[in-house]
């Protein structure tokens, strides 16, 4: 999920670089994160194996520190439409949850599951955006179900929310607590094929992971791995 | 004519001819200012209401609306525009999911980010003439300094211009 950069030239302010914090964190908590996210997207693969009754792989995690701006060119660019389910999570840890799909893969999706072609232009029928917002469901309670496990907290997650709208706009929302902290998010990416080539669009789903910046050390200590990671 | 593109919490002037966008505004809101006679346009991307909710004194000042709002009349001015002529539009501040929860949280940013624009140009004096606010969906702005007319781009929709 690339786009093309945004051009430069802005006479304006710029945000400034990476927040400290995140900054200092080392190559191998980065690593720990990212078996976080294969452990969760994992779940959610197998979850959604069983709904579609076909394979589903977990594809890669990818675990980047990224400022604002460059989050919205790794999902496509601002303006990309994407359909996206919402779940803010509170508990042992805080932070929000958005499953992604490109448009063109969440036709073949609710092609699969319903058999019914999505024809129109830009939107869904209520039936697809239906199977579409379940699906989300599951593969984000399948993932926090996981993460719970793993770490040993309680999480609640709040009721999902269904958008379809461009990267930017809902990105941007994801990123709001974030924001009060920084300029730059820790980026916790599960990929998942789902269903190889037959697939059109970029053939993934992607859940993301966007932990309220207090919570890192929470999953590290939680983890045994609270220090400075220079093991 | 150029297109200066300014991102999240970021801000941006330019003079005629050019013109001065921001992509996907959703919970966020673009408040854009304009001297008509000196055809002087500028823009700020704010992600959120106040700098009371920042955590650390070292923060960004493009992204909170009562910091953002009086920093880019600070670079209008610097680029020649007049205080006594300026007036501002506005776009953004969606509700991009349906939550549910209580008003104070950030969950309902967009609605908030809204009100703090307009409470810190009531505090520069500084009239709205326009906006296109609220709503659930994502939108894409462009201030044109030529004319002063703000250009709003959103999926499924036709091309406002207000």
């Amino acid at each position: 999920m690339t786009g093309e950069r945004r051009e430069s030239g802005n006479e304006g302010f710029r945000a400034p670089g990476a927040e400290d914090a995140l900054e200092r964190m080392s190559d191998f908590h980065l690593d720990v994160l990212k078996e976080v996210s294969n452990i969760g997207a994992g779940n959610a693969a197998t979850s959604l194996s069983t709904l579609l009754g076909k394979a589903v792989d977990m594809r890669v995690s990818r675990v980047v520190p990224m400022p604002f701006n460059e989050i919205m060119e790794y999902v496509g660019g601002a303006e990309r439409m994407i359909l996206s389910v919402f779940v803010r999570i509170e508990g042992g840890i805080s932070g929000n949850m958005l499953f992604v799909m490109g448009r063109e893969d969440a036709q073949s999706l609710v092609r699969h599951m319903t058999g019914r072609t999505e024809t129109r232009e830009q939107g869904f029928s209520e039936m697809g955006l239906s199977v579409l917002h379940e699906v989300g469901n599951i593969m984000i309670g399948s993932y926090i179900t996981a993460l719970s496990d793993f770490l040993g907290f309680e999480l609640h997650p709040s009721v999902p929310s269904l958008a379809m709208d461009m990267a930017g706009a809902i990105l941007a929302f994801s990123l709001s607590e974030i924001g009060r902290s920084g300029d730059t998010a820790i980026v916790i990416d599960g990929a998942l094929s789902l269903d190889g080539g037959a697939l059109s669009g970029d053939g993934a789903g992607h859940i993301f992971l966007l932990p309220d910046p207090e919570s890192f050390g929470k999953i590290f200590q939680a983890l045994g791995v609270a220090g400075n990671g220079d093991h | 004519m150029a297109t200066i593109r300014v991102g999240i919490a970021e801000s941006g002037v330019v003079l005629n001819p050019n013109s001065v966008s921001t992509l996907g505004l959703g919970s966020c809101v673009g408040v854009t200012l304009y001297d008509e006679r000196r055809k002087i346009g500028g823009m700020v991307h704010v992600m959120l209401p106040s700098t009371e909710l920042a955590k650390g004194a070292d923060f960004n000042r493009s992204k909170f609306a009562d910091s953002a709002v009086p920093d880019l009349l600070q670079q209008m001015i610097r680029s020649g525009a007049d205080q006594r002529r300026l007036v501002a539009k506005l776009a953004g501040g969606a509700q991009m999911f349906n939550l549910g929860g209580d008003t104070d949280s950030l969950l309902k940013i967009g609605a908030r980010n809204v009100e703090a624009c307009k409470k810190a140009l009531s505090l520069l004096r500084i009239p709205i003439v326009a906006e296109d606010t609220g709503g659930s969906w994502g939108r894409t702005v462009e201030l044109f300094s030529e004319s002063g007319v703000l250009e709003i781009r959103a999926i499924g929709k036709a091309k406002t211009h207000i």
